[in-house]
């Protein structure tokens, strides 16, 4: 049991996917103009890493190595295709915000990554826990950088306002604000990290 | 003709796939450490995302909506690409082995840069024709290496500064990249025609 | 189980297999998706319908009719009150938009009065260009579209000093603001062709 939590601890704080390996960056830059948009980039990324991280360790053995890349990639995009249809189905509003993103899920280095450096080569709990542990730190960091990204630009925090919108930086809302605000919630992370 | 002015100018500086659309963050991060690289990246780039954006029109256009079955959309692109990329490696390192030193060690990452596959969706969902989606293809990547270019002379000097522990490497040049968008956004607002 | 070793046999089998599962998952997916996903758009028309036209007693969704103007398609969703045309919803849309395609549902008044809208898609940036579904109803100085009409009110923006626009742009977005205005220009002459084709009021051309 106890192996288990360290798997999913590990995916949220002493690796987590955004601040400390870098991954999945355009997802993350692309989706956090509000918190709530972030939260749901995160959790959508995580239900399609959660099973395909299952699936690829369940199916390890019968895929032979030198097709390992296109095998993975097949099983990634139909749970991206599948997510996209039931987006569509049952939370149009959803795929409204978040747009071009969700299939471009397909591509997030962290579901490849994690295929090839976890699930192929660990037991299918292990590799659940893994997709968990990863997904939940995923998206920690989008809502993390959504809500700051929120907070600066327009002076709400989850669609609540804090202070006068007039007096938000709309910068951090768009594009430019965007690297500036991950670039130092990344330098604080490091500094966090390396003092503990 | 003003159509296409208007693709390109539009591709290159007012909606740069980096800087405002965010595609293709990865290797502009993890390639831009040197001029030289970033060129190398820039050029295989081109090469793909111009091949890709064609192919997967002719796809989209010619098998999956006579069939109906465009929900598949996402599945057979990424697949054609990954497809592409290899056939091309494979093709390089026969016809033109100098190529393939320059440009071989890129080839593999390319699958997974989503500037591909969100520039073969994103002509689809725009509903450009056979040229358009060419020239937008072909203006998409130069935007994207322009900014690799760009960014990969910053990392050069940012390299030798002397900058706060924790912010050296990423964290400092996520937000240069940020004051960079920032000058591209002074290309909104252009009127083409 | 021992890992399967890569002989071609093996590859070719192995990735079939997974590509057939992939597409028999997929086309369950979307067997069950298909209905609610057309349920769903279906139901967002109507209610955007009902919203801006005018009380009707017909199907506006059934009566709808598509008019061309300079090769763009627009669809008209005509109100019809005791057999009279009194109004109609207009799907209309702008390519200029500062991210692109903006598509709005205008409602007008028999004499062609907008009565109300709906954004109903757009790309525009969050904080600015996206503040047109609220800015453009406010009464407060020369912003609000609602209750005006284009063949008497010059629907340009008021930078626009050539054409005497008269609404006010939302501040920093005047790209949006402007083919916010085009789409509802484009709404009012495809309403006043459905009109004139359809034996509804001769309506004056905009200004």
């Amino acid at each position: 049991m106890k192996k288990y939590w360290k798997i999913i601890y590990n995916g949220i704080i002493p690796s987590n996917p955004v601040f400390v390996l870098l991954l999945g960056m355009c997802a993350t830059l692309g989706t956090t103009s509000s918190a709530i948009n972030g939260l749901m980039m995160g959790v959508a990324t995580a239900a399609v890493l959660i099973c395909s991280n299952a699936v690829i360790s369940m199916l390890k053995n019968v895929i032979p190595d030198k097709v390992r890349i296109p095998a993975f990639i097949v099983i990634i995009a139909t749970f991206v295709t599948a997510l996209q249809l039931l987006i569509n189905a049952y939370m149009p509003a959803l795929n409204a915000s978040l747009g071009i993103f969700i299939p471009l899920i397909v591509v997030n280095c962290i579901l490849l990554g994690r295929a090839e450096a976890f699930a192929s080569k660990n037991g299918v709990l292990a590799s659940l826990c893994d997709g968990l542990g990863t997904g939940i730190g995923f998206t920690f960091a989008l809502t993390l950088l959504g809500a700051t990204r929120e907070l600066l630009g327009t002076g709400s925090l989850f669609g609540f306002s804090i202070y006068p919108e007039d007096y938000g930086m709309l910068v951090f809302v768009l594009a430019p604000g965007a690297f500036i605000a991950l670039g130092y919630l990344i330098a604080l992370v490091n500094k966090l990290r390396k003092n503990i | 003709m003003l159509t296409y002015i208007s693709i390109i100018i539009t591709a290159i500086f007012i909606n740069n796939i980096v800087f405002s659309q965010f595609l293709g963050i990865c290797p502009f991060l993890g390639v831009s450490k040197k001029t030289s690289s970033a060129l190398g990246m820039g050029a295989a780039v081109t090469f793909v995302i111009t091949l890709a954006t064609v192919v997967c029109w002719l796809i989209q256009y010619f098998i999956l909506e006579p069939l109906g079955i465009t929900f598949l959309q996402t599945i057979i692109f990424i697949l054609v690409i990954a497809f592409l990329v290899q056939m091309l490696e494979l093709i390089m390192k026969k016809v033109t082995p100098a190529l393939y030193q320059a440009l071989g060690v890129f080839l593999p990452l390319i699958t997974t840069n989503c500037a591909v596959l969100g520039v073969a969706i994103l002509v689809v969902q725009k509903g450009f024709n056979l040229m358009e989606s060419l020239t937008y293809g072909i203006a998409t990547s130069i935007g994207f290496t322009l900014a690799l270019w760009i960014f990969s002379g910053i990392r050069e000097q940012l390299a030798l500064q002397h900058a706060p522990k924790a912010m050296r490497g990423i964290p400092l040049a996520l937000i240069c990249a940020g004051i960079l968008a920032m000058a591209f956004m002074g290309f909104s607002g252009i009127k083409i025609g | 189980m021992k890992k399967l070793t890569s002989t071609l046999p093996n590859m070719v089998l192995s990735l079939g297999i997974i590509t057939a599962f992939a597409g028999a998952l997929l086309g369950a997916v979307y067997a069950l998706t298909e209905e609610p996903i057309a349920r769903q758009a279906k139901a967002d028309r109507i209610a955007a319908i009902s919203e801006v036209a005018p009380p009707f007693s017909n199907n506006p969704d059934a009566d709808a009719a598509t008019v061309t103007l300079d090769g763009a398609d627009y669809t008209v969703y005509p109100a019809i009150k005791d057999g009279r045309l009194v109004g109609a919803a207009v799907m209309t849309s702008s390519m200029n938009g500062f991210g692109g395609e903006i598509d709005v549902m205008a409602g007008f008044d028999a004499d062609g009065t907008l009565r109300d809208y709906r954004v109903i898609k757009h790309a525009e940036t969050p904080g600015l260009g996206s503040k047109m579904e609220l800015w453009f109803r406010d009464p407060a100085a020369a912003r609000s579209v609602v209750g005006k009409n284009p063949s008497k009110t010059h629907f340009y923006v008021t930078k626009d000093k050539e054409q005497h626009g008269e609404i006010d742009a939302i501040t920093a977005a005047t790209i949006s603001s402007r083919a916010f205005l085009e789409s509802l220009r484009h709404a009012y002459d495809a309403y006043r062709e459905y009109s004139l084709q359809n034996d509804g009021e001769n309506l004056p051309k905009a200004i």
